[in-house]
């Protein structure tokens, strides 16, 4: 089949997933202890207007299939809620924290994907030699180390010890910066939880694409180009790493998911104002449908690039369209 | 000897080849001592509140103390229960959901694979994380939540190495010949394939305990935990407000999170080896 008919059929695919986010949303809404309303509305006084607004917006009072039914037609229409606690509507205060997430993760994103890929492809030369022992031990460590700790860690020795980078924030607040100043500062204030975020993916990145540079360097056609007589730098770059790197594509479209995951706690520690940070404080203040929204928003997200590795991948590999 | 006993001493021996996986293994069960043996082997109370506060490391209180003068060390040694207990809970609940789906795909195909692999695909895309931060917050904290929780988003992993095996083995001719004399399916499935199908899942296993381990601490630190027992989670929590004077109380839950994930992750590669040895690298 063509890509476009591939493409189709993954946003098909992709449908029902939203859908069944919102209605695991609803049954939340409804299995939390207490009245519904305050879970739409979160432990606020609101007005009794509102309040009275909300029941039948959501028609509390009717059976449950049509409570449903509106939910999922208030959710579809981009009505996520509103916050109380920010006095704005749930999508304003989420769009406003969207691009501090988006500079954490886009960057961690980068890195983790370059670095744990070249990792992979160095590592993978010289099996078990002592380059590949050193680079095996610290993606070992780094997928095991939490990644919220690891963020305590380096605040510990590069903020409070050495001094030499900023602890907390997206920059400096007060000084009056412009130009490069400015923009050396955001670098310095981003280094340090970009890192934190990054080590557990470049671990996972690295060993994948080692594992899937030696599993290719089996293959005939290396052998082949080998016997063709081409230099090892050709074979590596020319064949072994485009076809090592395809399940590793799919890896790094995962990490998205989890990279929203991890800024959860990443930008806690930081202090750093994004998304994750909104879903904690959002926790502590009962504010419900911030949590519901978010939680949708970056589901939303979250399946749209996998959409998009998975025809990246489609692109890449013809083979997955001639068998699906 | 009996038959099975050589095959799991041939199996240890195999095992014990793998060093690090060795020492690995003894940590871990150091560990479970140190959870059982909590009560008889903290110097102190962990929740006794004493004079001393913010002490750093030294005879005495080799882990410092916190800020209501509790002993850290005793706080580290009654948190190890949490994450052992949340880990094997959880990751039994998943390898149990997990295989069933998995032998149920994988044997019979068809339209149950499709309908299964698609639900496999739906847990594995969303967020874990923030499901189970959302579910807790939403649905109140306690341990018995969050180990339903962090099990009921573990069981894809399993589910699709149990399917993958029983793909494998389902054309074998072991089941070809149970099938010829007239076994129901469900009795295949249990007595013939699963048997061999669970060595890969028992990885998998190892690797949910450890991730299930750090999902814990991070739900504890964000304040999610329950309240009223210890994790080390939440010992880093309390110690993020102090950390500009008083690191140790950062560094040593820290530490322990860490160097048990290392040690189950560690295990689990060893048994991979020992068990899976077609796959290992030549």
């Amino acid at each position: 089949m063509s890509i476009r008919a591939y493409f189709l059929k993954r946003i098909l695919h992709a449908v029902p997933l939203l859908l069944f986010v919102i209605v695991f949303n609803f049954i939340l809404i409804h299995m939390a202890p207490g009245d519904p309303i305050e879970s739409l509305i979160g432990e606020f006084p609101a007005p009794d207007a509102y309040v009275d607004e909300m029941r039948k917006a959501f028609g509390l009072d009717q059976p449950l299939y049509i409570q449903l039914l509106l939910y999922v037609r208030n959710i579809l229409t981009g009505d996520l809620g509103f916050s109380f606690y920010y006095r704005q509507p749930v999508v304003t205060v989420i769009m406003e924290r969207v691009p501090a997430t988006l500079q954490l993760m886009i960057p961690a994103l980068l890195l983790s994907a370059f670095t744990g890929v070249f990792l992979g492809i160095f590592s993978s030369r010289k099996p078990y030699s002592a380059l590949d022992n050193c680079i095996s031990t610290f993606t070992l460590l780094g997928y095991c180390v939490p990644a919220f700790w690891l963020g305590l860690m380096l605040m510990l020795v590069f903020s409070i010890k050495l001094g030499w980078l900023p602890a907390q924030g997206l920059r400096t607040l007060g000084a009056d910066l412009q130009g490069f100043a400015a923009f050396a500062d955001r670098i310095a204030h981003l280094l340090l939880p970009v890192i934190a975020l990054s080590i557990r993916h470049i671990a996972i990145n690295g060993r994948m694409m080692r594992s899937s540079m030696l599993e290719v360097s089996y293959e005939d056609y290396i052998t082949l180009a080998r016997s063709k007589g081409l230099t090892e730098k050709k074979i590596i770059t020319g064949h072994m790493v485009p076809n090592a790197l395809l399940p590793v594509i799919t890896i790094i479209g995962l990490d998205v998911g989890f990279l929203f995951t991890g800024s959860v706690l990443v930008e806690t520690v930081f202090g750093w104002p994004g998304i994750g940070r909104l879903m904690y404080e959002s926790i502590a203040k009962r504010d419900y449908p911030v949590l519901m929204g978010t939680f949708l928003f970056t589901t939303t997200l979250v399946v749209l690039a996998n959409l998009l590795v998975d025809i990246l991948y489609a692109w890449l590999d013809p083979r997955v369209k001639y068998n699906s | 000897m009996k038959r099975k006993d050589m095959v799991l001493h041939k199996l240890w021996q195999q095992f014990r080849k793998n060093r690090p996986a060795e020492i690995s293994l003894y940590v871990v069960l150091v560990f479970i001592l140190a959870a059982i043996f909590a009560p008889q082997l903290s110097p102190y109370d962990p929740f006794a509140m004493g004079n001393d506060a913010l002490v750093p490391p030294q005879p005495g209180h080799w882990m410092g103390t916190d800020d209501l003068g509790r002993d850290t060390f005793s706080r580290i040694l009654h948190g190890t229960r949490v994450p052992l207990i949340v880990g094997f809970l959880a990751a039994s609940a998943s390898l149990i959901i997990g295989t069933i789906v998995g032998s149920i795909a994988g044997y019979f195909g068809g339209f149950w694979d499709e309908l299964l692999m698609r639900m496999t695909e739906y847990v594995l895309v969303i967020p874990r994380f923030f499901l189970a931060l959302l579910i807790v917050a939403m649905l109140g904290a306690g341990i018995t939540k969050i180990i339903l929780v962090i099990g009921l988003l573990g069981w894809p992993e399993v589910a699709r190495v149990v399917r993958a095996q029983f793909l494998t083995l389902k054309e074998r001719e072991f089941v070809l010949a149970a099938k010829a004399l007239g076994l129901a399916s469900l009795t295949i499935i249990f007595t013939e394939v699963l048997p061999n199908a669970i060595p890969p899942a028992i990885v998998v296993g190892s690797f949910l305990v450890a991730r299930a381990i750090i999902l814990e601490a991070g739900l504890s630190f964000l304040g999610l935990g329950d309240p009223n027992l210890i994790s080390w989670g939440a010992l880093l929590s309390e110690a993020q407000d102090r950390i500009w004077a008083s690191m140790w109380l950062a560094i040593f839950p820290g530490l322990a999170i860490s160097i048990l994930v290392l040690c189950i992750n560690l295990f689990g590669d060893g048994v991979n080896d020992v068990l899976n040895p077609k796959l290992k690298e030549k």
